[in-house]
């Protein structure tokens, strides 16, 4: 599969890749990993006239704790948060999402930006930062801006960036002492979209309730969906087995899945109420670790 | 179609470099086997899946299939046919000769590829983790046991060498 010709650029500089952007409006994309984009060029699903390749800028390629934040450079290869002794020791939630992506080779390439970037409700990221509360730190022609993650999904394919751009950076405050996170994806097999997907964090008080909670959703509507009303009501409660059923129940009433081949949408309600059900019960375990 | 521009790159394939000029769209796996003519890159599935076409890019597995020839000017690609030294198989290569590790053998590229880098990054793996190795790439003939096999001969085989300082 060929795709559609197009003119290539690849600014050394974020600036330049702005100017780019703004020269070229929106018949120019970035391309990042590449490993969404490319296939949907191959089939001619995208085909945009300019690519801006960002891969040559440096200083985009980062995990780090600084300020009160996780961050994460929007050039992050899904292999280097594997591979980080900080998200492994800290960060289990991001550790079980980059394991679930697609396969080692692409993982390879495949970056933290450009998962979300591409608003795709199947990707494994989006659900794992909206159970985090992350933000989002846009990079235009007026410097900086930060989008809350729960602002970022705008509908299908499509995100709270403006066409001139860049998604830089990721930031996710660094959860307090007793928290715990983890993600579940039912998948057909490997390198496969998550039929459904659960992200959760929790994070417990000194009696060991629940100060906080995030659930986020995979592949279960037009986009990644945050199980608002599941986590308010385990705020203040205590995270045992009648409650996580609750929540997870409440949960599942956010997941407006279509039936498609990987199964009826009857069928992937369930497994969101059951996926969620094991991810906060895995979450709790390592808050309490 | 628009004539779009032509790029030139210089991309070192297996130790040596190689100038071209080529069109943006022109895929990794293309530029290997059409410009390139080295053919034991395989194209399988072309959608990113299957991993028979798994090149090393400055040593990372990555699927060329799913990259721009444009994208590796100034770096470093190895492919199957750099493998073998001064006419030795590699130990992984001899590994899948030995413990049947492939049937058609249209896969096999691909796998030593990913096996290569596993290797060495990881020159003990267990079972699982050769399994996760391979979890990029797919074989529809042996059922992987022989491939896990021939990844664990070779393994063996190159950690004697080591010892032995050969």
């Amino acid at each position: 599969m060929i795709p559609k010709a197009f003119d290539y650029c690849r600014p050394k500089t974020l600036p330049e890749a702005i100017s780019l952007l703004q020269q070229h409006g929106d018949a120019a994309k970035i391309l990042s990993g590449g490993q969404s984009l490319i296939p949907m060029m191959k089939m001619r699903l995208a085909q945009p006239d300019y690519l801006i390749d960002i891969n040559q800028i440096a200083g985009l390629e980062y995990i780090k704790e600084d300020a009160g934040y996780l961050k994460i450079g929007g050039l992050t290869r899904e292999a280097d948060l594997e591979a980080s002794t900080l998200i492994r020791s800290k960060y289990p939630l991001i550790l079980d999402t980059a394991f679930s992506i697609a396969d080692p080779q692409v993982r390879n390439l495949a970056t933290v930006g450009g998962n979300l970037a591409h608003g795709d409700p199947a990707n494994d990221h989006p659900a794992t930062m909206l159970a985090l509360n992350a933000e989002v730190i846009a990079t235009g022609p007026n410097g900086q801006r930060s989008i809350p993650i729960k602002e970022f999904f705008v509908s299908l394919f499509t995100t709270a960036l403006e066409s001139n751009e860049i998604l830089t950076e990721i930031r996710i405050p660094i959860p307090p002492a007793k928290s715990g996170g983890a993600y579940f994806k039912l998948e057909r097999k490997v390198g496969d979209f998550a039929t459904v997907g659960v992200a959760a964090q929790v994070t417990l008080d000194g009696k060991g309730n629940c100060l906080q909670a995030g659930i986020g959703l995979t592949n279960v509507g037009g986009t990644p969906v945050k199980a608002v009303e599941a986590e308010d009501f385990l705020r203040g409660k205590p995270l045992d087995a009648a409650n996580i059923k609750r929540a997870a129940s409440l949960a599942a009433q956010d997941a407006h899945p279509s039936s498609d081949l990987r199964g009826p949408a009857e069928y992937k309600v369930s497994m969101a109420r059951e996926l969620c059900k094991r991810a906060l019960t895995k979450a709790l375990e390592r808050a309490n670790q | 179609m628009t004539t779009k521009n032509v790029i030139n790159i210089t991309v070192k394939v297996n130790g040596k470099d190689h100038t071209a000029a080529v069109e943006p769209r022109l895929l990794l796996v293309h530029f290997i086997r059409e410009v390139l003519a080295l053919t034991g890159t395989h194209i399988g599935c072309d959608t990113t899946n299957c991993g028979a076409c798994t090149i090393l890019l400055d040593g990372r597995p990555v699927k060329s299939c799913t990259m721009f020839a444009v994208q590796v000017d100034g770096r470093e690609v190895s492919t199957i046919e750099g493998v073998a030294q001064n006419g030795a198989l590699h130990p992984l290569q001899e590994g899948f000769k030995e413990k049947h590790g492939l049937q058609c053998g249209f896969c096999t590229p691909g796998m030593i590829m990913s096996t290569y880098a596993l290797l060495q990054k990881n020159p003990q793996p267990t079972e699982q983790d050769i399994r996760w190795g391979i979890s990029g790439n797919l074989c529809r003939c042996t059922g992987y046991q022989n491939i896990v096999k021939a990844v664990q001969y070779a393994a063996e085989k190159l950690s004697a060498k080591k010892e032995t300082g050969e």
